[in-house]
């Protein structure tokens, strides 16, 4: 039964832990493409927007090339004396970052442009600095975006199966997450076990996005804007 | 340089025009930034305030806001800045509104208290609500309060009745004056309504297409007939006279100023011995060389001719007249003026057809 539920809990940790990571990464990525007027504005936010495009097998390819032995994150790992992070659950961590990024990024920086900026103005001229304009202002008017990324952050990583595959392998209790569990079993030909988890997950799914409509005040179309 | 007063040399380009001002300002009282939509006002308002880049300097009263090496950010700038539009913050209540900026500035810089600005403004039945909650009256008193609430040392406001209804206007300006008598700090006051400059404002600065045309203490200034254009048909002076009669069988009073007096019609408040600040315009002031009895103005007042000046119109000319110190404007047609005829040094009448009480 342990065996069974392993990679339900590693999902979970997986999904939390890249989503926390994401909203602390993503808020100033975000942040900086609403507000800057720099040249590689426009750049940063392809970079941003690549893994929405890209099929997870392209993506875990080349995650895999850069941290393994050969590659530039590999090497640096390496030395650091972190070894490897291929089939680890922190390679995971990694991979699901990148992959996840637009995820985060876009409805928060669709939230921060729609913040009025003559707001910010009067908070400037009531002493705050902009970082505090930011705390106080910002992220107050903004927690609808913030509300979105977070879930749809969260649960498009437990969605996640091609980049674990390519980056994470299969391993039980480390690396084998919900989908490839799935995957497992129908390889398997176990189909009630892989009905379980996968009707557990399309139920999930279901509620959390209704979930998300509700507290964003009953607007579908809201989910990424 | 000297050290009390605002001195701002400002020079920006924005959006197809140049602001180019070089002020000299009072460091106490009301100054209005006059002038047509487009003029430049609001930008010379909002450079002062930081939230513009421009260059030059400003000191004001012997504070280097900007010089030409030093930019001082908007937040560190000791100023309040009242919106036209208020920009409250839509998720505080009214009271975290009032607190946002009080909250920031050290305790020993409050000079001016919660409690006090509450009071100031009538706010205490407000202070839970939400900002959506309010009336375009109440929204601007609040952010009035707010922005006192940081004890500024320079106080900063962009047309802050324009977007208001006639009711919510004549709600809030009682405030606005007592604020001016109250508060020991300068106001920039923009606005493009000659009533309420000739109301609140002790110092007016007329502007157009960026530059400034005139500047002066308001009485004098208004009275200047090489730019009363600037005012269109609202050219006309501003007197500070004293009620020193009352006559209630006519139910009239007299206002009493420096070198004449004008009849009003009575209201309560005008007591023996109260000020009001009288508006008389160029446009309800005609003249006559002998003391006419027989005709419906009542307001005959002995002036000299003090000059004409052609005005840009055509046709018409702007006569100054000076009732013993006091200037006064009549804006006569140069048929009138050839006719009678009128020259500077000439003792006549002045025909003042109405008086508007403007405080």
């Amino acid at each position: 039964m342990d065996a069974y539920w392993e990679p339900v809990w590693l999902t979970l940790k997986l999904a939390s832990l890249t989503t926390a990571l994401l909203l602390v990464i993503g808020t100033p990525i975000a942040w900086w493409l609403a507000q800057s007027r720099h040249w590689l504005r426009l750049p940063v936010a392809a970079i941003v927007a690549l893994p929405l495009v890209l099929p997870p097998t392209v993506l875990g390819f080349y995650l895999l090339l850069l941290m393994g032995p050969e590659g530039l994150v590999g090497r640096l790992t390496e030395q650091l004396g972190l070894g490897l992070l291929p089939f680890t659950f922190e390679g995971l961590v990694i991979a699901s970052m990148i992959y996840s990024l637009p995820f985060t990024v876009q409805p928060l920086q669709n939230a921060f442009v729609t913040v009025n900026q003559q707001l910010l103005e009067a908070a400037a001229t009531l002493r705050a600095s902009p970082r505090d304009q930011f705390f106080s202002v910002v992220m107050p008017l903004a927690r609808p975006g913030f509300l979105t990324a977070g879930v749809l952050t969260f649960a498009h990583t437990i969605g996640e199966f091609g980049v674990v595959l390519m980056i994470g392998g299969n391993i039980s209790g480390e690396t084998k997450v919900l989908s490839v569990a799935v995957y497992d079993h129908v390889e398997a030909l176990e189909y009630t076990q892989a009905h379980w988890l996968a009707a557990g997950m399309v139920t999930f799914s279901f509620v959390v996005l209704v979930a998300l409509y509700t507290l964003n005040g009953r607007r579908p179309s809201g989910v990424m804007k | 340089m000297t050290a009390r007063g605002i001195h701002a040399r400002v020079w920006c380009r924005f959006e197809g025009f140049t602001l180019d001002v070089d002020l000299q300002l009072p460091g106490t009282g009301l100054t209005a930034l006059f002038g047509h939509s487009g003029c430049g006002k609001t930008t010379l308002l909002r450079c002062v305030a930081g939230l513009q880049a421009w260059e030059g300097g400003l000191t004001v009263n012997g504070d280097a806001w900007q010089t030409a090496t030093e930019i001082r950010p908007v937040h560190q700038r000791p100023l309040a800045y009242v919106f036209q539009e208020t920009r409250l913050f839509p998720h505080l209540s009214v009271r975290r509104n009032l607190t946002y900026g009080y909250r920031r500035i050290p305790k020993a810089e409050r000079d001016i208290g919660f409690d006090q600005a509450v009071q100031w403004l009538g706010l205490s039945p407000l202070l839970d609500r939400m900002p959506a909650k309010l009336s375009g009256g109440e929204r601007q008193r609040v952010a009035i309060a707010r922005a006192l609430l940081t004890s500024p040392r320079l106080l900063l406001m962009d047309e802050p009745l324009s977007a208001l209804d006639q009711g919510s206007k004549q709600e809030i300006l009682p405030y606005l004056e007592a604020l001016r008598d109250r508060l020991a700090i300068p106001i920039l006051y923009v606005s493009h309504s000659a009533a309420e400059v000739a109301r609140l404002a002790d110092h007016i600065v007329m502007m157009d297409r960026g530059r400034v045309v005139a500047e002066g203490p308001l009485q004098e200034t208004l009275a200047r007939t090489d730019q009363p254009l600037a005012l269109g048909d609202d050219a006309g002076v501003v007197l500070d006279a004293v009620i020193d009669q009352r006559d209630d069988h006519w139910h009239l009073c007299r206002a009493e100023f420096p070198g004449g007096h004008l009849w009003l019609r009575a209201e309560d408040w005008l007591t023996i011995g109260a000020p009001v600040r009288l508006q008389v315009l160029a446009r309800d002031v005609s003249i006559a060389l002998d003391q006419h009895t027989d005709q419906s103005i009542q307001n005959l007042v002995p002036a000299m001719v003090n000059d004409i000046a052609p005005e840009l119109s055509p046709g018409t000319a702007m006569v100054r007249l000076l009732a013993g110190p006091t200037p006064f404007l009549a804006r006569l047609t140069n048929r009138a003026i050839h006719t009678l005829p009128l020259s500077a040094g000439q003792y006549v009448w002045m025909q003042v057809k109405s008086v508007a009480i403007v405080d």
